[in-house]
């Protein structure tokens, strides 16, 4: 048994190598050490935790069990995940913060005389609204991640599921989680607290069903602030500092993200949040769906357009994850590099499904990082490049941001593909992308379109090259 | 005067907050797929709770409700700890500069 100034202080070291290891991710250079920090914190924090219970009876032998029987499974889900599953992953795991909170609340709720928070039907007033707290962000995290792990899955659909009242019956629940909440500190009763953790539950699952698959980036990022939000509360209820760094961090890391994707997408956070964008605009876009004539190509043009380039600059999307094209891309670059062209990979904000999501598919397939940039970097350097290569990318290309005051994604930030030289755009159709409308850089007269899987359209062309 | 050790706790909380905000902000773009799993992994830090919810038997009985949540949340605590960590690793393994030898 160590006293109790002695483990605060690990547990405050700790906290402070978890600050370290999202500080190392500033840079790749650094960033394997800082993920080596946050591994030694953990370690710290765990041993800790044991010595200061300091109980080494037959129950700390089934601790040790349960965590290497969770780390066996964690360890295999990590090293057979495919890149491009990654979000599923990570809101999969959103989804366990979640709920472990849940559980860690409920059983200091049972049994608070084990965490020093008074005893059963007499817990501490404070305790029982951060432990409250952090239960009912922690239920709202799990049911959100696990709506949000089944859209990205495919299991199930991507399209936004919207009822009449929604919004009204969403608040009513947010509106009396606070009162239940309320209830709950005067009465202490057990069921009241059971039926607030079921509403946020429910809640957790109707606030993520009305949004659409290309959201997904902010969804993810929320869930990714609120799993923080819950385990700071749950640091609150049991006094300790290392949790209450890392739910602020992890809180704040995940708010970041998703103002970032917000603006990444030109819309307010709450916009996003009460979800349904490709429903709302489906009227507007139908209105001008005359045919306009569409110059389309194979892998021959493409290769010979390429070959004559002297810059490509390659636009990646959410596409190229579904095809699993990196590989095949990659390889076409290696060629084009052969023939000293210039290649140079740009990268929306919100391409892909989360954050970040296609440089970690263009680093798995050996791009080097240093020649992928983000928009607001490559952005200007559309207009001195001969070719852009469009793959699985459609929105975040769409000129009618900048032009159309109409237009649902009208101030949106994207790629200026169209100033380039040529474009060449790998698509599988015509149809418009997640926002519903229709892309006026296929109609334009420097675009030729590439109608075929992402995959094989790469492995073709750079058979032709 | 005597100031609650709630007021410190929440002392840390709000610095950490604006710790957080700064050094997120710093974190390049192309990390941020890595960034959510790591701070994934650490939100799991959540353990210690659990771990402390799971020795508590004091009717040693060591399977009574409370003891059993402690151990379920050790279980899904530990898959997050292990998978994110080693998920993470992984992915920055990747992350590579240009090299003169291509592979």
């Amino acid at each position: 048994m160590i006293s109790g100034n002695l483990s605060a202080t690990f547990y405050l070291i700790s906290g402070v190598l978890f600050i370290l290891a999202l500080r190392g991710l500033s840079s790749p250079e650094t960033s394997r050490q800082g993920n080596f920090y946050g591994i030694i914190g953990m370690i710290i924090a765990i041993s800790v935790t044991f010595l200061s219970v300091g109980n080494f009876s037959s129950g700390f032998v089934y601790v040790i069990i349960f965590l290497l029987a969770g780390g066996a499974i964690g360890a295999f889900i990590a090293f057979k995940i495919p890149m491009t599953a990654m979000p599923e992953l990570v809101a999969g795991f959103h989804s366990l913060v979640g709920l472990a909170a849940v559980f860690v609340a409920i059983s200091a709720f049972i049994n608070p005389e084990a965490f020093n928070l008074g005893s059963p039907g007499n817990i501490k007033l404070a305790s029982l609204i951060e432990m409250s707290i952090g239960a009912a962000v922690g239920a709202i995290t799990f049911s959100g991640s696990i709506i949000a792990f089944l859209k990205l899955q495919g299991i199930m659909s991507g399209a936004p599921i919207t009822f009449k009242g929604q919004h009204l019956l969403n608040a009513l629940i947010l509106i009396s989680i606070i009162v239940l909440t309320y209830l709950l500190c005067v009465s202490q009763s057990s069921h009241l607290f059971w039926l607030l953790l079921f509403i946020s539950f429910l809640i957790g699952f109707l606030l993520i069903i009305p949004i659409g698959g290309a959201d997904m980036p902010v969804v993810i990022s929320m869930l990714n602030s609120y799993s923080g939000w819950a385990a700071a509360g749950i640091g609150f209820t049991l006094e300790n500092t290392a949790l209450i760094i890392t739910g602020a961090l992890v809180g704040s890391s995940g708010a970041i993200l998703s103002y970032i994707m917000c603006k990444g997408m030109n819309r307010s956070f709450f916009n996003v949040i009460l979800g349904g964008f490709g429903v709302t605009e489906q009227s507007s876009k139908d209105q001008n769906k005359e045919q306009r004539p569409v110059k389309s190509g194979n892998a021959d043009d493409a290769a010979f357009l390429m070959k004559n380039a002297s810059s490509v600059i390659i636009v990646p999307g959410y596409g190229m994850a579904v095809a699993q094209a990196q590989h095949a891309l990659r390889e076409m670059v290696d060629t084009l590099k052969k023939n000293d062209i210039k290649v140079s990979y740009a990268i929306h904000p919100v391409a892909g499904r989360m954050p970040g999501h296609m440089n970690v598919l263009l680093a798995e397939a050996n791009v080097p990082y240093d020649e992928v940039f983000e928009l607001e970097e490559i952005n200007n350097d559309f207009a001195n490049a001969d070719v852009a290569f469009v793959i699985g990318a459609n929105d975040v290309t769409n000129p009618v941001a900048k032009t159309d005051p109409q237009s649902p994604i009208y101030g949106m930030p994207v790629l200026d593909v169209e100033k380039c030289k040529s474009v060449l755009f790998v698509k599988r159709s015509l149809s418009p992308g997640y926002a519903g409308i229709d892309n006026d850089l296929f109609y334009k007269e420097n675009t030729l379109m590439l109608f075929a899987d992402a995959k094989k359209m790469t492995e073709d062309i750079t058979k032709n090259l | 005067m005597e100031i609650d050790p709630f007021i410190f706790r929440l002392s840390i909380f709000i610095l950490s907050i604006f710790v957080g905000y700064y050094v997120v902000w710093s974190v390049t773009p192309s990390l941020h797929t890595p960034l959510m799993s790591v701070t994934n992994a650490i939100s799991s830090v959540i353990i210690v709770g659990a771990i402390i919810a799971a020795l508590a038997n004091n009717e040693g009985s060591i399977f009574n409700s409370s003891t059993l949540f402690g151990y379920l949340a050790i279980t899904l605590a530990a898959v997050n700890i292990f998978g994110g960590f080693l998920v993470t690793q992984r992915m920055l393994a990747m992350y590579k500069k240009k090299k003169k030898d291509k592979k």
